[in-house]
């Protein structure tokens, strides 16, 4: 297919791997941000066809796996009242709130239903004038938009059903909180190329000055991730720190200026959590005043104070901060699979105990062990160790 | 004024309602002119003709060249739930006949009779009832079968999906033939039918009202046809599986641990249309992942391999067939996929539903 195969293509690839062996002279930990570039890595396997000096480290650019338990929570507590039709996209309903997640919701009669496009609750909320529709707005940058977009259309449109659960989070602050952490040592970022389709990378400017640590804005195919890594491996051999566009078929310095524009209009900067990091300053959006009205949260001001309770098994958050890889968690496709998750990180297809699970390669001796203890046949969600 | 029970009819002929209403259901009149009127005309054969309890065969009508003493049945049941009842490249009817006609291919069957249960909706159009009977007339006698036996039950509006059907399938398998999950081994070359994923993202596309600029149809298809040429060319066959729900990926999963080998497949040899690959890079799926209704995964010994491609390859159903990897000594019950750009990865089963990515 035009514009996917020559970016999955095998001396492609196998070249630009080539010239970064040729190049390394030492270990460098990189973090590519994005889940989906986690994605991508494992299900070509590319992390076992890089120099082994090359450590890629998983970053935090899941939004389904950094929105908080919380909202979680108070998605479910909305999802179950008659009054209301829920909206997601497809990936939240699998994941794990204190004590059940959409799609049980959904399973005790609960109307929740999926979209593509947050524009296609404005629909649903015109076919639906008895009830309220809320879309769950989560996401990055990248979402950002279309979310904004769907709110600034209902009040366009006088759509009064309407209101959106919003937990958008925003890259730059979630790399200036994991460069300022102790633990964390990165030597390079690749990062996001549709968040920067949308932003732009100059915001990463001051960053790569302040830290001295270089930023390879990052496609998300085979061939753009190894581009990534060798313009990321060749500044540092060289002792520079800049950011440099490895996706410039997609992205430009400024960004797309009509995207931003919508993005202001709806929502301004907060403080926001992230699921299994913590509160990063100034690393989301909130309603701007003239939108509050489409707030799902003040709208249900009685969802605000729900309990919640992590597992105290899961270590997404460790994983999430590129710590610890998804198997050093000792729950790791035992008490938690795709299919009974503890964790967020293993729900959604960018999460990256998801995406171990599902391409991380065979491991014999850590199926053996298996077997052995188990002293059974090896049930299928346990197998990919 | 008493009413005259034994001469009272309906005033409204069943012809002329619109929709199913509950008497259809009932066990009276309105029900049995619904089978004579609608059912009937469309799926009329000797066998279903008896019209009793249960239809009665003679074991001279299953034998099929057999000797009684060799002869072994398969005998096969599923429900079909699908929504919408009609899509792009089928309908609901025509799955229900050749889900249960694959389902007996698979085990090298020749499959022979059919049940049908139709759990009706109150509120179906019955112009949509009609078509979608016309539609099993026609898939059975495509698929060479004959329905001898039928149901049929309305539930109260909201109770169901305008229309459920269970079909039960029988079928006999020769002497020569022993085709079960379990019988993969090591060296076998792996065989697909055809193109990957094309009734998942048929449906898909409807369900969630994408427009694509090209349409993508279903590939529901009757297997028997193909199986028999398979069959022909090499009675050695050792696996067959019809990659429906949870696609190519499910199907080598169940058999890398019924047979206990490892499985080893190459993403590049695994035909996907364009559009369908479109698709699922859009909504970030699979296709390995994503349904099939009329396509065929195969273990067959090595040297088999190339005269039982050729037979599918010569029939219309297998145009496309493709030799995709072999059955390994490594990994056992793991299947392992070599990448497009030279990695490898586990494939492992579907974890539930298919969900789009968020972006």
């Amino acid at each position: 297919m035009k514009y996917i195969d020559e970016y999955r293509d095998e001396k492609v690839t196998r070249g630009l791997l080539d010239e970064i062996g040729r190049i390394v002279t030492r270990e460098w930990k990189l973090m590519e941000v994005c889940g989906g570039q986690t994605h991508s890595i494992l299900k070509s396997g590319l992390d076992q066809l890089l120099p082994p000096q090359i450590e890629l480290i998983h970053g935090p650019g899941c939004p389904v796996c950094v929105t908080p338990l919380e909202l979680i929570d108070k998605a479910i507590a909305l999802a179950q009242r008659s009054n209301v039709i829920f909206v997601s996209y497809g990936d939240m309903l699998r994941v794990p709130g204190s004590e059940r997640d959409l799609f049980s919701v959904r399973a005790a009669g609960g109307d929740v239903r999926i979209v593509y496009s947050p524009l296609d609750s404005l629909k649903i909320a015109k076919e639906n004038p008895d009830k309220t529709i809320v879309f769950f707005g989560i996401g990055f940058e990248t979402t950002a938009p279309a979310n904004a977009m769907a709110v600034a259309q209902a009040k366009r449109q006088g759509i009064k059903n309407f209101a959106m659960l919003v937990s958008h989070v925003t890259v730059p602050p979630a790399i200036s909180a994991l460069l300022e952490s102790p633990d964390v040592r990165v030597d390079g970022f690749l990062a996001a190329g549709h968040v920067c389709t949308i932003m732009g990378y100059w915001e990463y400017e001051p960053l790569v000055k302040k830290y001295n640590v270089p930023v390879v804005v990052t496609g998300f195919e085979p061939v753009d991730i190894v581009h990534g890594v060798l313009m990321c491996v060749k500044q540092l051999e060289e002792g520079r720190a800049e950011v440099e566009n490895a996706y410039a078929r997609s992205v430009r310095r400024e960004g797309n200026e009509p995207a931003q524009a919508i993005i202001n209009e709806v929502f301004e900067p907060c403080d926001r959590p992230w699921r299994g990091i913590g509160v990063i300053p100034q690393s989301g959006y909130k309603f701007r005043e003239a939108y509050t009205y489409y707030d799902a949260e003040q709208r249900f001001p009685d969802i605000q104070t729900i309990a919640t309770k992590e597992s105290s098994l899961c270590i997404s958050g460790q994983v999430l901060q590129g710590l610890k890889k998804p198997n050093q968690c000792p729950a790791f496709g035992k008490e938690c699979t795709p299919q009974m998750p503890l964790g967020a990180t293993m729900v959604s297809s960018e999460g990256a105990c998801a995406a171990y699970y599902r391409y991380a390669r065979f491991a014999k001796t850590a199926l053996q062990d298996l077997t052995q203890k188990s002293n059974t046949v090896i049930p299928s969600e346990a197998r990919n160790l | 004024m008493s009413l005259q029970l034994s001469s009272w009819t309906c005033p409204l002929p069943l012809r002329n309602y619109p929709t199913v209403v509950m008497g259809h259901g009932s066990g009276g009149k309105m029900m049995s002119d619904l089978i004579q009127h609608l059912f009937a005309p469309l799926l009329k054969n000797d066998l279903l003709d008896q019209l009793g309890d249960s239809t009665v065969i003679g074991l001279s009508q299953i034998a099929n060249g057999n000797s009684p003493s060799n002869l072994r049945l398969a005998f096969t049941t599923d429900s079909f739930v699908i929504s919408p009842l009609i899509f792009p490249g089928g309908d609901i009817g025509e799955l229900a006949v050749n889900g249960t006609v694959n389902d007996l291919a698979m085990s090298g069957a020749k499959p022979l009779f059919l049940s049908a249960g139709f759990i009706l909706e109150e509120g179906l159009p019955m112009e949509t009832l009609g078509r979608i009977a016309a539609s099993v007339a026609a898939a059975c006698r495509a698929a060479n079968v004959q329905l001898v036996a039928g149901d049929t039950k309305v539930v109260n509006k909201g109770h169901g999906d305008g229309l459920y059907i269970n079909t039960s399938g029988i079928g006999v398998i020769s002497a020569d033939i022993n085709i079960a999950p379990n019988r993969a081994q090591v060296g076998d070359a792996i065989i697909v039918s055809g193109t990957m994923g094309d009734h998942g993202m048929a449906i898909m596309s409807v369900r969630e009202g994408l427009e694509f600029e090209t349409q993508i149809k279903s590939d529901t298809a009757p297997l028997n046809g193909l199986v028999e040429a398979m069959l022909a060319a090499s009675p050695e066959i050792h696996c067959l599986r019809d990659a429906t729900r949870g696609g190519l990926a499910a199907v080598l999963n169940e058999l890398a641990s019924a047979s206990n080998v490892g499985i080893e497949f190459d993403e590049r040899k695994i035909p996907v249309r364009q559009e369908v690959h479109a698709a699922c890079e859009m909504l970030g799926l699979d296709p390995f992942y994503v349904a099939n209704e009329g396509k065929l995964v195969a273990m067959v010994p090595a040297a088999e391999s190339e005269s039982v491609l050729a037979a599918m390859r010569a029939h219309p159903l297998g145009k496309e067939a493709a030799r995709i990897g072999s059955v390994v000594e490594d990994h056992h019950g793991l299947v392992v996929a070599r990448t497009a750009i030279g990695g490898s990865r586990v494939v492992d089963l579907p974890a539930g539903e298919l969900l789009p990515r968020i972006c």
